[in-house]
């Protein structure tokens, strides 16, 4: 589904990803894990088209295309989904009007009609509960005045609005108690199916209590350093990055 | 005085049996002294204080028609104008140009005493209530194209209710300006709302001719007595010839409520005015506008809020959208009179350039001479949040429609002062599809299709 290959970018000027290999298939679950600077966010950013971002070399086959140069708008309506890390706050855009927005730009890039007034609305009460969020959330404006619970909520909320074939979620524990993040976990776990996948970009194994992974990649400086299995998430909350920083800068 | 003077005093003088005839009296006196007091002071100067940005002169250089004797323009507005606001139902009243159309009137009934209809009407059938508002809310030292409208203005538009006398339905006013010549006219609207009184009204600008230039001279007196509540919600959809010069001016007594709310959708150059008194404590004043600029338009406004005693409040809150090589000016007053104590209040001005080539200039002016106030301003200019704009394309929603979405966001603050919701909602409306093309003027409305 996504094949990543030798990928290196730039923000400023400074080398940030320096040949990233990845490749995830579908009904698969990669996490991401590494210290902090390493290129976690970075990888997810460059991944959706963020402009801050410069792709010096490499390539990104999402589907069997190629979706480097496609604006943030076509990747998304191809099926990449980003929950962010820190979700922006939109004063004035009400969450209803947004997500028609979007909804209805996903469907219009599938030739497929503009969703009835009544049809979105029954969608967007089916989707709400997969997340237990609040009726009110819908008329407010997006992310605005919402607790840092109830903004990553809303991330898989929209994700389950919008059924994407590959979702990245940055970081989507970070800021959660445990009753949230079991919500949104749960809410994760809802959407999988044989036929979508997803990147979990996170410090910590306890997510991963929650969202089983299928493959755990360790990233360093920019590259992907180790690959394994559940165990390997295990076994980094047990010993810390350190035995790996040793591992690669003693080369 | 300069030849731009001098040619209008000129027409003044050699027309006065004609601009006198139709008019009644009350106008005529004001006319004489308004006319000495422009030959004194003539249109503000291009570059002092308060013009910096516009050059009204200039305007009113070239060769106008003026339709002095009256004549009236074939258009019968009820027809052309077959819409009604949907959903709003207002009582819906015309002018064509300058003039009050009498031919035919709304169905509904008004309250029983009030008074809507022509000026000169008006001061027939209420001579001391005419003679007692007319002209007197103007501060004849500042304005010098409201004292050219009083010199020339030969009838205009009048709403009067009594006190005690509560007016449900909005009272919609719709101008049209229809000609077949470049025409230059003077409009005028008296609103008196008298003790514990209400209303609200809205009043519509639209150009029938786009080809056609037009100079309209616009002033607004508005009155509020005690204890009485009045919105007055302005939206100008007019063409790029035209120029309005437009000025509201309003008194408000003790514990009086008074909305203005200006929306300017299309036009090409307008400056507004607005002046407020507030003259009895406890009095609220509310102050908002927003307009939607692209190609060459240009709004310029100014407002001076005077707080004359204590206890008074007055918000206020302007917005601009520029697109293309659009111009906006702000330029807010609030003057805190000495002894006004206690007084509250707050200005803000807040504009989005798109391109590079829209300028906004905007000074805020503050001029306290109370020690016991809260009063604040507070000015921003500032391009589209570039990391809203991403977030919404990461779900798929293109960047023209992201840009749109967030434009609309910007000014919804301005339309939900609106008092009305039915208006509220048709403004949220036309705002939408005026940011995103649909609206070049208004929309389902026969006379701009």
């Amino acid at each position: 589904m996504l094949e990543i290959k030798n990928l290196h970018a730039n923000i400023n000027g400074k080398e940030i990803l320096k040949g990233i290999n990845l490749t995830v298939n579908a009904g698969e679950v990669h996490a991401i894990m590494g210290p902090n600077g390493s290129g976690k966010s970075t990888l997810s950013s460059v991944l959706v088209g963020n402009p801050a971002f410069e792709v010096t070399e490499g390539e990104v086959i999402f589907n069997g295309k190629p979706i480097l140069g496609m604006s943030p708008e076509d990747r998304s309506c191809e099926g990449l989904f980003l929950s962010f890390q820190y979700p922006v706050e939109i004063p004035g855009v009400s969450m209803v009007n947004f997500m028609r927005a979007a909804l209805n730009a996903n469907r219009k890039y599938k030739k497929l009609d503009p969703v009835s007034a009544s049809d979105f609305l029954k969608l967007m009460r089916q989707k709400r509960a997969i997340v237990e969020l609040d009726n009110k959330l819908a008329s407010r404006s997006v992310n605005e005045g919402f607790s840092g619970g109830e903004k990553k909520r809303n991330e898989i909320f929209q994700m389950a609005m919008l059924e994407p074939k590959l979702a990245i979620l940055d970081e989507t524990d970070s800021g959660l108690d445990i009753d949230a993040l079991r919500v949104v976990a749960n809410g994760v776990n809802t959407l999988r199916t044989p036929e979508n996948a997803a990147i979990v970009i996170t410090h910590y194994q306890r997510l991963l209590d929650y969202i089983k992974p299928d493959v755990v990649h360790v990233l360093y400086k920019g590259r992907i350093v180790k690959t394994g299995g559940p165990e390997l998430a295990l076994e980094l909350e047990e010993k810390g990055y350190d035995w790996i920083k040793k591992e690669i800068d003693g080369e | 005085m300069r030849e731009i003077e001098q040619q209008y005093i000129s027409i003044y003088q050699e027309h006065l049996n004609l601009l006198t005839a139709p008019a009644c009296n009350l106008l005529n006196e004001q006319r004489f002294a308004a006319f000495e007091q422009f030959k004194a002071q003539g249109f503000p100067v291009f570059g002092s204080e308060d013009y910096q940005h516009t050059d009204v002169a200039s305007s009113f250089a070239l060769d106008w028609g003026m339709n002095l004797n009256r004549f009236d323009f074939k258009v019968n507005p009820y027809e052309v104008f077959s819409c009604d606001v949907p959903n709003l139902s207002t009582s819906l009243y015309f002018m064509v140009n300058d003039k009050f159309y009498h031919a035919q009137e709304p169905a509904a009934k008004l309250p029983e005493g009030v008074f809507i209809g022509s000026l000169n009407n008006f001061a027939q059938a209420y001579p001391t209530v005419a003679e007692k508002y007319y002209n007197k809310a103007i501060s004849t030292d500042k304005d010098g194209v409201a004292i050219f409208n009083t010199m020339m203005a030969q009838d205009g538009f009048v709403l009067y209710v009594p006190d005690g006398v509560v007016v449900e339905r909005t009272i919609q006013l719709v101008n049209i300006l229809r000609s077949n010549i470049d025409l230059l006219m003077n409009r005028r609207l008296l609103i008196i709302i008298g003790k514990g009184a209400e209303a609200k009204m809205l009043v519509c600008d639209h150009t029938m001719d786009a080809a056609i230039k037009f100079l309209s001279t616009q002033v607004v007196e508005i009155f509020a007595e005690e204890d009485a509540c009045f919105d007055l919600y302005e939206l100008e959809e007019t063409s790029m010839q035209t120029t309005r010069f437009a000025s509201v001016h309003v008194e408000q007594a003790a514990s009086s409520n008074v909305l203005v709310n200006g929306i300017t959708l299309t036009n090409g150059l307008s400056r507004n005015n607005y002046y407020f008194n507030l003259k009895g404590e406890h009095a609220e004043a509310t102050l908002c506008g927003m307009s939607i600029s692209d190609k060459q338009q240009k709004l310029d406004t100014y407002s001076h809020i005077t707080h004359a005693v204590p206890h008074c409040t007055s918000r206020e809150l302007f917005k601009f959208v520029l697109d293309d090589q659009a111009v906006g000016v702000f330029s807010g007053r609030i003057l805190v009179k000495p002894g006004a104590q206690k007084t509250i209040a707050y200005q803000n001005n807040r504009n989005l350039c798109a391109t590079r080539e829209a300028r906004m200039y905007s000074k805020p002016q503050l001029e306290i001479y109370a020690d016991d106030v809260k009063c604040s301003h507070g000015m921003t200019t500032g391009q589209l949040d570039e990391s809203a704009l991403f977030y919404m394309r990461t779900r798929g929603i293109s960047a023209e429609d992201a840009r749109m979405l967030l434009m609309v966001a910007f000014t919804s603050d301005v339309i939900d002062f609106v008092r009305v919701d039915a208006l509220k909602d048709r403004l949220h409306k036309l705002v939408e599809k005026r940011f995103s093309g649909e609206l070049s003027k208004c929309e389902g409305c026969a006379i701009c299709k």
